[in-house]
């Protein structure tokens, strides 16, 4: 291989993936969904999370019929491809009469799915907190759901963080998912221009941006973890 | 200590016991824990209940604040049927402390607010009183420096001494103690026995599961042998460990003391 054949490959590769006209052309657009991005991301996050708690705190009750349901929800959502849950929303929920825009099936899909998984981790932290601690909590005349909100939840939620922030993360990126139904987030924005300028440098900015988005993420994570442990100074 | 003492007993249609347990049963699955247990504890006494693992002594304790819900019997508490559906057993329990063998400390919380959690949330007092009562109960327990420490920073002493002043600021008229002592360092022991017995010398009432048989002849004023769902023998710490009536009591201190 001579240098020259070397060079033309690399201008190639440059000319494919890191195109400075291309990126000016369509890098407003492709920023714009990454707006799209963050507000679906963290409605996401909150509600799933959120649900996620709350059913694992309601599940502490031991209601059997409360709980048979929350189980069977969990259970389902968390086997489902989110792909199949956010296809039957958009697709087939019309046909019984429920529209709903696209970007709302979005977040309600991904956040039952984190919901799901969040209500498995809380209530795996719930569980794991040990006996003596409810002993001593109820001995000093707490009611169960002071126990429940001031000396279990707290060490649950601890004990539910890095597996909860793993999560959070891997399922907010299947907002990429969104693509498939139209939503103009970060991948859909970028597919398109795609389409139009037959090169692939607004997928390269795709991919930047979304290494941009979730960086904070991956980071408030860890101190989030720091921040948790109590007394190992 | 209370009314109850201190009216004539002749005059006085309450009873005479503090505590006043009788015909306690509990049965878990098929085993039948206890099997109709009578516990009498007169106002500012101390009373040590041994016997073998297995013998009830636990579950005693916690059917005293229904921590374990009794099949049988009844529990009186300062004149309050305790079993009684008519019974708010939450604030029953503020006049009941429990001292647990592994202490149980809130791991997130620092000691002041092991202290004032209940405190505040059960008795409603302010954040600000709380923590007075906190660095009273902390003096009172040699700890005075340690309201801003967490638990896991604590040598098991020093736990299980906050879990003592975690029950006691709630200033409650009994105090049911599990094996406070038997998860500690030999070297541990006399730090948390010292808390006891200062206990006892200001009056406050105290139900200790515990083999320190030392410290019971020191400080008891009354030692339950519990075998097998049963009190075998009962009686003063004197007559429980030196002439022992009962073939099961005698083997049993036989192999403590081995």
């Amino acid at each position: 291989m001579t240098a020259a054949d070397a060079m033309s490959n690399w201008d190639r590769f440059v000319f494919t993936f890191f195109n400075a006209d291309i990126a000016m052309k369509y890098g407003w657009e492709i920023l714009q969904g990454a707006g799209v991005t963050i507000l679906a991301g963290l409605a996401v996050v909150i509600t799933g999370i959120g649900a996620g708690f709350g059913l694992a705190a309601l599940r502490a009750i031991g209601w059997k019929p409360i709980n048979f349901f929350i189980i069977v929800f969990v259970d389902i959502f968390r086997s489902l491809p989110p792909l199949a849950i956010i296809l039957v929303l958009f697709f087939g929920f019309p046909s019984i009469g429920i529209v709903l825009p696209s970007l709302v099936v979005l977040w309600m899909s991904l956040g039952a799915v984190l919901a799901a998984f969040a209500e498995e981790i809380f209530w795996a932290g719930i569980t794991s907190v040990p006996k003596g601690q409810w002993l001593a909590a109820r001995s000093t005349g707490l009611t169960f759901a002071q126990t429940l909100r001031y000396v279990i939840l707290p060490q649950a939620v601890r004990l539910g963080i890095p597996p909860l922030t793993n999560r959070a993360i891997s399922i907010t990126k299947n907002l990429a998912l969104g693509s498939a139904i139209g939503v103009n987030e970060i991948l859909g924005r970028a597919n398109s221009a795609l389409s139009m300028s037959a090169n692939a440098t607004p997928l390269t900015m795709g991919a930047l941006l979304y290494v941009l988005v979730f960086i904070p993420l991956v980071i408030a994570s860890r101190t989030l973890e720091r921040n948790y442990r109590w007394g190992e100074h | 200590m209370s009314s109850a003492a201190a009216a004539p007993e002749s005059f006085s249609p309450m009873s005479r016991y503090l505590l006043e347990a009788r015909g306690v049963r509990k049965r878990f699955g098929s085993t039948e824990v206890l099997k109709g247990v009578d516990l009498l504890v007169e106002p500012g006494k101390l009373v040590f209940l041994i016997g073998p693992s297995g013998s009830g002594k636990s579950t005693l304790l916690r059917c005293c604040n229904r921590l374990e819900e009794p099949d049988g019997g009844s529990i009186i508490m300062d004149n309050v049927d305790l079993l009684s559906p008519r019974t708010d057993i939450n604030a029953a329990r503020r006049q009941i402390g429990m001292v647990f063998q592994s202490f149980n400390l809130y791991p997130h919380l620092t000691v002041q607010k092991n202290i004032t959690l209940a405190l505040r949330k059960v008795a409603g007092m302010s954040t600000a009183d709380a923590n007075a009562r906190a660095a009273e109960m902390l003096a009172l327990v040699g700890l005075p420096d340690k309201a801003a420490a967490y638990p896991t920073q604590l040598s098991g002493g020093q736990q299980q001494r906050i879990g003592i002043a975690r029950s006691l600021a709630l200033n409650p008229k009994i105090i049911l103690m599990d094996e406070p002592t038997s998860a500690l360092d030999p070297e541990l022991v006399g730090s948390v026995l010292a808390v006891v017995k200062d206990l006892r010398d200001r009056g406050i009432t105290m139900v200790i599961a515990s083999h320190e048989m030392n410290f019971a002849r020191e400080a008891a004023d009354q030692v339950v042998f519990l075998d097998g769902g049963l009190v075998i023998e009962q009686g003063s710490a004197e007559d429980i460990f030196l002439r022992p009536q009962e073939e099961r009591t005698k083997r049993f201190l036989a192999q403590i003391r081995h």
